[in-house]
């Protein structure tokens, strides 16, 4: 990154703290339930304000949400839903995409005009008929139903289909000549191509899928099968009271995951859309 | 054998017709430019050839085998495209192996990491970058092969899109404009070394351009193409000197050819611009042709009369050897352009009359609707003078 003209002080300084305020203001709820994570029971409610603990008391509650109820069981399980509903989603959105920007069909825009109503769709619309759908085929109550619903993603369709539009069609016919496939094309053209946008999508898809809550409350009941925002559900019925502690510290190790994820792929993203492509 | 052959090819996107019946026999071995303005259809007869779009009607071989609806990987044509169209993401060598890769690797052997433990994938792994990296010496681009065509310079990616092309040994070579994205300088280079090119591999190259120049000294036929439709196919120094119709006539040569209305006064005498001109056509009194005489036909004559037409100069641009003589001429609505040899020209300046004689067998009679009308005398190439302006003129 270039480091750009510099400002005039005032300007400067006046830019600097509106974004510092709605950075703050975007923070403020994480670091609430950090701060809460740290410390005991009787802290939690006082009326005066404090950031850090008067008294630690982290390390029983994270212990606690650690051992009370299996934190890392759901962890696991969202790992598994998320993985493969991000895998699944790419084989099936690269190649529907693929062939809505670059091929010539009878009825593509029609088709394509289904995925943009599939847009507007929310998801919790289809709740119900899923929910039907997943009972005829047996399927409740196992990792198929909570990833099955996702595996096509208008919007994964949609995002790749703008983004291998503005690849040149030279390209393709490049590749084409080259011996490659239709299929080949996709895999070791377009999508490497297309990086920027995969990476946005799987960022998207990760955060969206790991921090679900409302399809996994319909699609499982058994413990075993829960992700984390489920779990943790969960966790605060068994426990209830005001004993918000351990509740903050297994939020807190919840998010940490995507947290880090994010920050590692950022690099990435600014990398990939830094390079741009070659005319 | 591996010429290539159009019969009728029609081609329309919707209700724009892009390709009106066109048929063209390129020899297998030869360099054929397709030479035409923007938006007139030939990247979209290269992509026919090459099977990367579907004709609407008519059908095209090569080397004598139809080739309708085989796919474009089993046609045995290699293409440099007009935006060059590397993949970006991959590095020169990569990009230069993977035609070879398709080809010569199984499926199997293509996987990423499985693929290298089977059998054979080893050797002919290393042949083929043995392979590349000739090619990429032989372009002079062996120190770049690492690089990602981010990095490198218009020209640089040109090479690299002609190395693609040529690894895999192509029956033939089409090329697309190739030289469109690079400086003046890097043209000329590059257009020698493009010609070198195809005498060294012998293969039919099928070559567009819409610059003039590249057309006259790469080719050994030039195909002028407009709005679609061949208006004429012949060698350079004939598309030239002996143009099948006005639109070709206009189309070639710069500055563009002058075009004189006249009448015949007599058989073999044409009245035009004030004077008279002899030209040998089969024509009768009173006929209305057009006269066609490119810039450097004219050559300073002392007097008027027969055989001269006479012009107010308008303004004179020098351009070192030359002198761009502009002139008005009674009856002429746009300002005639003479080309001067500087040293022959005595000093010319605006406002002055000239006298200019036209040498013999230069002026091309069109009628008015701009068919040609040939000499009577069957034009020969008068190969020494002629070739002496096309080389001056391509300069
Ligand atoms: N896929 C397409 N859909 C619709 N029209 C097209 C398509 N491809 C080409 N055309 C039209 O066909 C005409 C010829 O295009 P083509 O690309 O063959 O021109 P060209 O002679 O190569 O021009 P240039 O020298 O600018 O490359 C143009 O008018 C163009 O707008
Ligand atoms: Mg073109």
């Amino acid at each position: 990154m270039s480091a750009g003209h510099r400002l005039a002080p005032p300007a400067a300084i006046a830019r600097h703290t509106l974004l510092l305020l709605t950075g703050a203001l975007v923070m403020v709820p994480f670091v609430w339930m950090v701060s809460l994570s740290l410390k005991p029971p009787g802290e939690i409610f006082r009326t005066s304000f404090s950031l850090l603990p008067e008294e630690w008391h982290a390390i029983e509650n994270y212990t606690k949400a650690l051992t009370e109820v299996p934190l890392p069981r759901y962890m696991l399980n969202g790992v598994i839903i998320s993985a493969a509903i991000l895998v699944l989603q790419i084989l099936v959105c690269a190649p529907a995409a693929y062939a809505l920007a670059k091929l010539d069909f009878r009825g593509r825009d029609a088709l394509f005009g289904l995925v943009l109503i599939g847009l507007l769709i929310p998801h919790q619309v289809l709740a119900l008929p899923l929910f039907i759908l997943g009972y005829n085929l047996d399927i409740l109550n196992t990792y198929a139903a909570l990833i099955f619903p996702f595996v096509v993603s208008p919007f994964g369709i949609f995002l790749f289909r703008q983004f291998f539009k503005s690849i040149p069609d030279d390209v393709v016919h490049a590749a084409r000549l080259d011996g490659l496939s239709e299929l080949a094309i996709v895999w070791k053209i377009m999508v490497p191509m297309a990086m920027p946008a995969v990476i946005a999508f799987s960022i998207f898809s990760v955060v969206s899928h790991w921090n679900d809550l409302f399809w996994p409350l319909i699609a499982v009941r058994s413990e075993s099968l829960m992700p984390p925002p489920l779990g943790i559900m969960a966790f605060k019925n068994e426990e209830a009271g005001n004993d918000y502690g351990p509740l903050m510290a297994a939020s807190t190790l919840v998010v940490l995951p995507l947290i880090v994820v994010f920050l590692a792929a950022q690099k990435w993203f600014v990398e990939g859309l830094g390079k741009g492509s070659v005319k | 054998m591996s010429g290539v052959s159009f019969q009728n090819v029609q081609k329309s996107f919707g209700p724009v017709s892009v390709l009106r019946d066109v048929s063209l026999d390129i020899a297998d071995g030869e360099f054929l430019t397709l030479l035409g303005p923007s938006g007139c259809g030939k990247s979209t007869l290269l992509r026919i050839l090459a099977g990367l779009e579907a004709q609407d009607s008519g059908s095209v071989s090569i080397g004598g085998r139809g080739v309708d609806g085989v796919r474009p990987k089993r046609r045995d044509i290699a293409m440099v495209f007009q935006s060059y169209a590397l993949y970006p993401h991959m590095t020169v060598a990569q990009n230069m192996a993977l035609p070879l890769r398709m080809r010569r690797l199984s499926p199997w052997q293509r996987l990423p990491v499985f693929g290298r433990l089977l059998p054979g994938t080893k050797r002919a792994g290393g042949e083929i970058a043995a392979e590349v990296e000739r090619t990429a010496k032989a372009l002079g681009i062996g120190h770049l092969l690492e690089r990602k065509p981010g990095q490198l310079s218009g020209g640089q990616r040109q090479r690299v899109a002609v190395g693609r092309a040529m690894v895999r040994h192509p029956a033939v070579f089409l090329m697309d404009e190739p030289l469109s994205n690079l400086d003046a300088k890097l043209r000329v280079q590059m257009r020698t070394e493009i010609k070198e090119l195809h005498k060294r591999l012998g293969v039919t190259f099928i070559y567009v351009t819409h610059d003039q120049a590249e057309a006259m000294t790469l080719s050994d036929r030039v195909a002028v193409m407009l709005d679609g439709e061949l208006l004429q196919v012949a060698p350079p120094q004939e598309i030239y000197a002996d143009p099948s119709e006005r639109r070709v006539a206009e189309f070639i040569g710069s500055p563009k050819i002058n075009m004189l209305d006249g009448v015949v006064r007599e058989r073999g005498l044409i009245d035009v611009a004030g004077s008279t001109l002899a030209v040998d056509i089969d024509r009768d009194q009173g006929a209305e042709v057009t006269l066609g005489i490119r810039p450097e036909a004219f050559h300073v004559a002392d007097r008027s009369g027969p055989g001269a037409l006479t012009g107010a100069v308008r303004f004179v641009e020098h351009m070192g050897s030359d002198l761009f003589v502009h002139l008005d001429m009674p009856g002429v609505a746009e300002p005639v352009i003479a080309r001067l040899l500087a040293e022959r020209a005595p000093q010319i300046s605006a406002g002055q009359t000239l006298h200019l004689g036209v040498r013999p067998n230069r002026a091309l009679a069109f009628t008015r609707e701009g068919a040609r009308i040939r000499p009577r005398v069957q034009w020969t190439p008068a190969a020494g003078a002629t070739v002496t302006h096309l080389r001056e003129y391509v300069q």
